[in-house]
């Protein structure tokens, strides 16, 4: 299997040799080690591997707020040199302002581009519905639940309608049943958009539903173990998809790899 | 997408969300207060005279009558005017020139570092010990008072803002980076509300030294507002006015109190 994806495209996003690490009380913690990786556009890429093996890294370096030790990270074929505007990045940290309500966190992008309150309106209400907070619109995050203002920070990801998303375990904390409306919705979003999404979960099941491939990372320093290439059909329907003939293989595929950079850590 | 599901999530939350019940025994609270209130006074009034020489401690119904009479012949509200006019421009001037200036340090750590001493040594002065020496700058007619006012403001709010502007969470700020935001819409938008609590706890601390930085400056020199009605009556061995003068001074001070803590849950309700 090749690191590029065999559509030929150029890669919208792409990892080069990549190395980070980071140096806590003078000694060095490599996190990644050699990585190459290309994602190509309008691809939905998943990412899975052992806690601590760095996957949030991946995303901060294409984001462009922690670059590599060395190697380089490009997006659109320029390296990333700074804070990357063209993509959303909806992180693990709580960042909704909690001085704003549900609504004016939503419209933030919108009013950074100076659109007036009364176009946002609108916009910013489809967000919300679309995300299943409806009523919430007039509520602070703190009275919020954490599955909610998770949901909130989708709407104001989903709202800048950018050209990648970022996302860093975003259905983590909720519970089953809404994850999987979640992910319904993200996937029509993405069939409808043809965004290219670096999805990184734990959830091998999660990655298999949403991915065109999915990446195993090896425990710490991370580098690429597997590319999982999922055959599957679109359109997926998220409740049946494990029920998939394909699925099974995927799965054990997977979590060999995941099990094999699981287990090359112990003797290090 | 499960109507059900999300119903009763919602229901959940909106429970969760609902303000929390009035805290009981708020009016057996009012009516003790009351009491303790009464109670004072009428002891006050029983030991003066019997007790108590009047001359030393008056009595509460010569210092109601010496109020009323402040009152109606407007003496009092034309002395507690020029205080508390000492007091806002003090306030105004000292506190924006706490923020700003706190702001703009904030943006440099190593600024910060090199005036840092300086800044706490200058603080660490009972501001009252400067009222001789702005008098003698400013003479005895209100400009004292406002620089007396004003740098017992500017220090406590110049502090909380670069408090405040320190304490950002450096997450939200990336968040609005990503999102296209440019330095001042990031200001705007993230580190200003961020700081805000910081600021009005400044601006709330330093209110009433505000007001006892005027009043000091009116009891060294000069010839009006409240300061100097309480030094003038000290002065008269007027012991009812005296007590008349810290009457309305405390009054000022209670109804300043309760304005700013109206305020500051006002502000403040999405805490």
């Amino acid at each position: 299997m090749t690191g590029t994806r065999a559509s030929g495209a150029n890669p919208l996003i792409e990892f080069k040799a990549v190395h980070k690490s980071f140096f806590v009380r003078g000694q060095q913690f490599d996190v990644v080690r050699a990585l190459d990786l290309a994602v190509a556009p309008g691809e939905f890429l998943c990412i899975v591997g052992p806690s601590g093996s760095g996957k949030s890294t991946l995303l901060n370096m294409v984001a462009g707020l922690g670059p590599p030790s060395t190697g380089a990270v490009s997006y659109g074929g320029r390296p990333v040199s700074e804070v990357n505007t063209e993509v959303a990045y909806l992180t693990q940290h709580d960042t909704l302002l909690p001085w704003r309500t549900v609504a004016d966190n939503v419209g933030v992008p919108l009013e950074l581009r100076g659109m007036a309150a009364a176009t946002r309106r609108p916009l910013v209400q489809a967000a919300i519905d679309a995300i299943g907070l409806a009523g919430f619109e007039g509520h602070y995050p703190r009275q919020l639940s954490g599955g909610m203002r998770k949901r909130a920070m989708l709407a104001r990801t989903l709202i800048q309608d950018p050209q990648a998303i970022l996302m860093d375990e975003p259905f983590g904390p909720l519970d089953a049943q809404l994850k999987l409306m979640l992910q319904a919705e993200l996937m029509a979003l993405w069939a409808r958009s043809r965004k290219t999404i670096m999805f990184v979960t734990h959830d091998i099941v999660e990655a298999i539903t949403l991915a065109d491939r999915v990446v195993v990372l090896s425990a710490r320093p991370a580098r690429v173990n597997l590319i999982e290439t999922i055959a599957i059909p679109r359109p997926r329907d998220v409740h049946r998809t494990r029920f998939a003939p394909e699925f099974e293989t995927h799965y054990e595929r997977i979590w060999a790899a995941m099990e094999l950079g699981a287990l090359a850590q112990v003797p290090a | 997408m499960s109507a059900t599901g999300l119903r009763s999530e919602e229901a959940l939350e909106q429970g969760v969300a609902m303000p929390r019940p009035a805290s009981r025994g708020e009016g057996r609270v009012l009516l003790l207060r009351t009491v303790t209130l009464v109670v004072a006074l009428a002891l006050w009034q029983a030991l003066s005279g019997n007790l108590v020489d009047p001359f030393w401690i008056s009595s509460p119904l010569a210092v109601g009558a010496k109020l009323w009479l402040w009152i109606s012949t407007g003496v009092l509200f034309r002395h507690l005017l020029v205080t508390i006019e000492e007091t806002a421009v003090g306030f105004i001037v000292g506190g924006v020139c706490g923020v700003v200036l706190g702001g703009l340090v904030a943006q440099s750590r190593i600024l910060q570092r090199t005036i840092d001493p300086f800044v706490t040594a200058v603080y660490g002065i009972p501001k009252v010990a400067l009222a001789p020496l702005f008098i003698m700058w400013f003479g005895i007619g209100l400009m004292p008072k406002f620089v007396l006012a004003g740098i017992s403001v500017f220090f406590l709010v110049f502090f909380n803002t670069l408090a405040g502007a320190r304490e950002v969470d450096s997450s939200m700020v990336d968040a609005l980076r990503m999102m296209g935001a440019r330095p001042a819409q990031i200001h705007r938008i993230v580190i200003l509300p961020a700081s805000f609590p910081f600021i009005f706890l400044g601006f709330k601390l330093g209110l009433p030294y505000g007001f006892v930085g005027a009043v000091a400056g009116e009891m060294m020199a000069s010839n009006e507002g409240i300061g100097f009605l309480t030094q003038n009556s000290a002065g008269q061995y007027d012991t009812a006015g005296v007590f008349a003068a810290l009457t309305a001074l405390m009054t000022v001070t209670v109804l300043l109190d309760a304005g700013l803590a109206r305020l500051e849950r006002w502000v403040f309700r999405w805490r």
